[in-house]
């Protein structure tokens, strides 16, 4: 009950002082700086969440924008199912897979429909489990939505459901259990190294990035995306003040992404941020220098991937690396992001966003750079100076690189079961007419830019 | 009665627009218009990859005047929408038989 009364003290905000000078109030006598802290960790963390929940509307309008107008309700209703689809396919059994009480290294079991707390609300000098619960659920609608982008314009509505619902159900949360979980990779070491992923380099965007990948490939390139010659052609996106938009919306996402993924309301919060700010501008200016002399034009749309580019490099080791490491991370990730969706277009992989470039290929980058750059613990390392170039040795980049590979072939295997299942029944790919006259109106029986009626009459 | 249609530059919109209102045309209809003529298009580049504009976006002008007054409408026009550049576009003149004001009823020079 402890707990229950501090609940409401909190809840009634700026008052702990007032209480604290009436004593003959029971319950505030009791009350210890420690549980202040304890209420500002699960505040804060709550708080994170919810930016990391508005990340959603960022995916949406970056998706939107980088693809034509005839698709952009199913964009929209895709990202939409992301949200709804995933966070109750989180609640149902993704949580439990995760995180549950029970089960052993392979998977979580447990606690479904986040069922058998005596009191989920219940701090017990943590987070809560409804604060556990908020904060994964939006991580895990996160994962599930970039591989929205990379399947735009082409995928049936009732497939990319099934694929939403199994990735936030099963594929995504297996991964958080091996790592955050406690499970598989958690209990792997390398001499002194274990595995270090602070805010989901490689559990939230390679993850997602991977079953982007395995989509795509799957689902192959859209109509007109390669010329008669083979050569890729620009498809070219119907709104980039959406897309610059969703970037901004999603950058701000992930001052609660990373700086939440500390866990509590302490001084590393802030650094944190710092390195996950730095790390976004220079994702964006190197990627904007590589594409101005690639192609001679600094192409917006690709400078905002490199904002992105930047956000999932830092999300690792963002707890590990000084500022100036932090930046240079960001960079690489810029430039790496270029390189990549060129890549991507030759192999005739159609990509429409760069989700598998971004979240994929950055995300390996950024879980691999712990391995050269980390100087602090950040709580996952268990040791200071464990980066190549502060004197750590290879063991850890070893580590980072062991993580990758079986996180990266469990989500290749899982997703491209998962493709394969849905292709042989219900069909991964619309109708050639439908995705020429795209897939609004047969889809979803409505226009995304209908105009005024001019036949109402009022 | 004649009809002037011109295709223009868009930026020449406002300039053809007060020279024509300065020299007494009442009233005109704008469209906005795609199409290549010598100019021929542009490629543009998008994320890496360039790509074809052959349809550059012109405005077009439809104005009702006297027989009289075409010879200077379209002057008029000529030297305001000119940039000396590639592209400014033409103007053309054809007949029109009847011309109805549909307010007031009135036909021909009267409904101009």
């Amino acid at each position: 009950m402890r707990t229950r009364a501090l609940r409401i003290i909190s809840g009634l905000g700026g008052t702990l002082a007032l209480l604290a000078l009436t004593p003959n109030v029971g319950f505030a006598q009791e009350l210890t700086p420690d549980d202040v802290q304890v209420v500002l960790n699960n505040i804060w963390v709550f708080i994170a969440g919810i930016l990391v929940f508005f990340m959603q509307a960022g995916f949406a309008l970056v998706e939107a924008g980088l693809t034509r107008a005839k698709n952009v309700v199913n964009i929209f209703a895709k990202n939409m199912a992301d949200a709804v689809v995933g966070i109750l396919a989180f609640f149902a059994t993704g949580y439990a897979f995760a995180f549950g009480s029970g089960g052993g290294d392979w998977i979580g079991s447990g606690n479904w429909f986040l069922s058998g707390y005596d009191d989920y609300s219940a701090f017990d000098g943590g987070l809560s489990p409804a604060t556990t619960f908020f904060f994964q659920a939006v991580f895990a609608a996160t994962a599930v939505t970039i591989a929205s982008g990379a399947m735009a314009e082409r995928t049936k509505f009732s497939a990319y459901l099934a694929f939403s619902v199994v990735m936030c159900a099963f594929i995504y949360p297996v991964v958080v259990h091996w790592t955050w979980g406690g499970g598989l990779i958690a209990n792997i070491s390398i001499g002194d190294a274990v595995y270090s992923d602070f805010a989901g380099s490689a559990i939230v965007h390679m993850t997602g990035g991977v079953a982007a990948l395995m989509g795509a490939m799957f689902l192959g390139p859209r109509i007109g995306k390669y010329g008669p010659d083979g050569k890729p052609r620009a498809i070219p996106g119907h709104n980039i003040p959406f897309a610059v938009l969703g970037v901004f919306i999603l950058w701000l996402g992930w001052f609660g992404f990373n700086p939440g993924s500390e866990l509590a309301a302490d001084q590393y919060v802030m650094s944190v941020g710092v390195n996950t700010m730095l790390a976004a501008a220079a994702g964006a200016l190197f990627a904007a220098i590589t594409i101005w002399f690639k192609a001679g034009k600094p192409d917006l749309a690709m400078i905002g991937n490199g904002a992105l580019a930047g956000l999932v490099a830092i999300t690792a080791p963002c707890g590990a690396v000084d500022p100036l490491p932090a930046a240079i991370i960001g960079a690489v990730g810029g430039v790496l992001v270029v390189f990549s969706v060129y890549f991507f277009d030759a192999v005739r992989i159609d990509d429409p966003v760069g989700a598998i470039s971004v979240h994929g290929v950055v995300g390996i980058w950024g879980t691999l750079s712990i391995g050269l750059f980390a100087k602090y613990d950040d709580a996952f390392l268990g040791r200071e100076d464990a980066g190549l170039f502060y004197g750590g040795g290879l063991d850890q980049l070893g580590m980072q690189v062991v993580m990758v590979v079986i996180i990266a072939a469990w989500v290749a295997i899982a997703s491209g079961i998962l493709f394969a299942i849905i292709k042989a029944t219900i069909g991964l790919r619309v109708s050639a007419e439908e995705e020429a006259q795209g897939l609004d109106v047969l889809e979803h029986g409505l226009q995304g830019y209908a105009g005024d009626s001019t036949s109402v009459g009022v | 009665m004649k009809l002037i249609t011109a295709v223009i530059k868009p930026f020449k919109l406002d300039e053809v627009k007060d020279a024509l209102k300065g020299i007494g045309v009442a009233g005109m209809t704008v469209t906005e218009v795609r199409g290549f003529g010598r100019q021929g298009g542009h490629t543009e580049t998008y994320r890496g990859a360039e790509y074809q504009i052959d349809f550059v976006p012109k405005v077009s002008l439809s104005v009702v005047v006297d027989d009289g007054a075409a010879d200077q409408v379209v002057d008029t026009i000529a030297a305001a929408a000119n940039s000396g550049k590639i592209g400014d576009g033409k103007i053309w003149v054809t007949g029109v038989d009847r011309l109805v004001r549909i307010r007031t009823g009135e036909e021909g020079a009267q409904a101009v």
